[in-house]
């Protein structure tokens, strides 16, 4: 074996190339087209009421959501969802991290958090409504209170478990405290952190719609609940696409996030499986 | 490991030495510390509910709305003497328990199906990837159309929420299997099924029990959901009651109860996936340091 095998590029002739690109897209799309064209078979055959065609829905799509409704509903709800995700994970990181450090602060708050962790997100909706109306800050307060919590508890858990040698070799050094735990703590924690902040996206998204269900006059949740109650059921699956759509979008960003944020622990990963 | 137990309460002072009497140090505070946990965590939850008492009696919120923890804790006494308030828990966990059992059968033969058939997992990916983050709330309009308030419009929607709670896990770890493991397999000439059931099944075992803890949580969240939204019959209806009803101290004392739910499943499962996997590295590494 010379040091030349690896460098060697055998160039692959474009035919293969576009193939290997044509298969892969074949791959991707192939299943959604055969189920929207199926979908459009199954509606013009046997047309169901709840269940419009996939052209009454695209066209329902339009009409609906890209124009004024798209600032006047979309948007502000997007907002406070963005504003409530960002809450949640500086205070859940922020907190875990003072919580995580100290052992008596987290024997003291453990049980507490334990307990509010597991009173399910949407019952706090009518608390909140009476004690603070039904304002966005009313609704951004319930998208944090319901989806803090699996990054608050992920934060402690990364915190604590951070390597102990590590940490005694900083202190050896005499890494002061707050590099340490810009260098140390947070990065030690950072897989957990992610992991929680996975869970708290869904139960945040979730969050969104239920504010706008009972207690608002607009927004995405609230829009979906008036079609469907005055039966405009093309639009109101045209909501369930956009809800599907964000849900994607918020999953791209969340994962290119996570490969930025944890490119060095997936490296090491990689290297340990190999 | 065990350093950390004598250096925590020095933060930020340089490492004291200890090495010698460490171990014998370590045995005795293994006890003392697991009683002071005990104290301190019972000292958090005394001091919540002093915080929680005080809060309304000095006004710093307003007492028509939030009531103090004894109001509510007395309420709370009354709910667990009435029978209805069981019925109503048991509504509530009977949709849970449904849904997420059905979930759970779909999504494991799903997965198992999917992730050990190369083609049909790179088939599958986007259309996983796009039905995947539609949050299952989006479907109450759907739901409730297609069912009203009969149980069926839970059931939608709890299973469409921890069905890929499981799937997902399950797909992951299907694909884990150790490649010598499978190697050796095949070359001693075991039978798919026995591959099956000796092999990948050990190694899906821990990603299914972990999804499984995900989904039975989210599975209580829309399961109280749809009562407070559809209004199927539950804890959650009972919620929206008590709300419409200005009754304050039922609305808070229902909110404790769905948390105490929501405690237990969480208990029940861990330990539910303790006692499964006690043969995995995962748990018993815990008891050898």
């Amino acid at each position: 074996m010379t040091l030349y095998t690896s460098t060697i590029v055998t160039p692959r002739r474009p035919a293969r190339v576009w193939a290997k690109i044509g298969e892969s897209t074949l791959y991707a799309i192939g299943l959604p087209v055969i189920l929207v064209v199926l979908w459009g078979i199954w509606a013009t055959v046997a047309p169901a009421k709840f269940f419009p065609s996939p052209v009454e829905l695209i066209q329902a799509f339009v009409d609906t959501w890209i124009g004024p409704a798209f600032i006047t509903d979309v948007l502000p709800s997007l907002a406070r969802l963005a504003v409530g995700i960002l809450i949640s994970i500086a205070a859940g990181i922020g907190f875990g991290m003072l919580i995580g450090l100290n052992r008596w602060l987290r024997d003291l708050l453990e049980p507490m958090l334990e307990f509010f962790r597991a009173v399910p997100p949407p019952v706090l909706l009518p608390i909140a409504v009476v004690l603070m109306g039904p304002t966005d800050a009313m609704k951004v307060v319930v998208i944090v209170v319901g989806s803090v919590w699996p990054i608050l508890l992920n934060t402690i858990e990364g915190v604590r478990s951070t390597d102990s040698v590590m940490t005694e070799t900083a202190r050896s050094f005499a890494v002061s405290r707050s590099e340490r735990l810009r260098y140390l703590v947070l990065p030690a924690a950072s897989p957990r952190i992610m992991a929680g902040v996975r869970q708290s996206l869904s139960i945040a998204l979730i969050l969104m719609v239920i504010s706008e269900l009972g207690y608002s006059s607009s927004g995405l949740g609230f829009q979906i609940v008036y079609f469907q109650r005055n039966y405009l059921i093309a639009e109101m699956w045209s909501g369930i696409l956009l809800l599907g759509l964000i849900g994607v979008l918020l999953a791209t960003i969340f994962g290119f996030v996570e490969r930025r944020v944890l490119r060095w622990y997936h490296g090491i990963k990689e290297v340990e499986r190999a | 490991m065990h350093t950390d137990v004598t250096t925590d309460a020095s933060e930020g002072a340089p490492v004291q030495t200890q090495t010698a009497t460490d171990a014998g140090r370590f045995r005795r505070s293994r006890r003392s510390r697991s009683a002071r946990k005990l104290a301190l965590g019972l000292a958090g939850i005394l001091g919540f509910l002093v915080t929680w008492q005080l809060l309304p009696t000095l006004g710093l919120v307003d007492p028509r709305y939030f009531p103090t923890a004894t109001e509510t804790l007395a309420q709370l006494g009354q709910d667990v003497r009435d029978l209805e308030f069981w019925r109503n828990v048991g509504r509530t966990l009977t949709s849970w328990g449904l849904g997420l059992l059905i979930a759970t059968v779909l999504a494991t033969v799903l997965g198992t199906i999917i992730g050990l058939v190369p083609f049909l997992r790179r088939a599958t990916h986007t259309t996983v990837e796009f039905l995947r983050p539609i949050p299952s709330v989006a479907l109450i309009p759907l739901a409730v159309l297609m069912f009203g308030y009969q149980i069926q419009s839970a059931l939608l929607i709890i299973v469409y929420a921890s069905f890929w709670q499981v799937f997902i896990q399950v797909l992951y770890g299907v694909a884990d299997v150790d490649a010598v493991a499978r190697d050796t397999a095949r070359s001693f000439g075991l039978s798919r099924g026995s591959r099956v059931v000796n092999l990948v099944f050990p190694t899906a075992l821990p990603y299914l029990m972990t999804g499984l803890r995900l989904a039975a949580a989210v599975a209580l969240i829309l399961a109280i959901t749809a009562e407070m939204f559809i209004g199927n019959p539950g804890l959650g209806r009972e919620i929206v009651f008590a709300q419409s009803a200005g009754n304050w101290p039922a609305v808070y004392s229902l909110v404790i109860v769905t948390g105490v739910l929501g405690l237990l499943i969480n208990l029940v499962f861990r330990a539910i996936e303790r006692r499964t996997l006690s043969w995995h590295q995962s748990v018993r590494g815990e008891d050898v340091l």
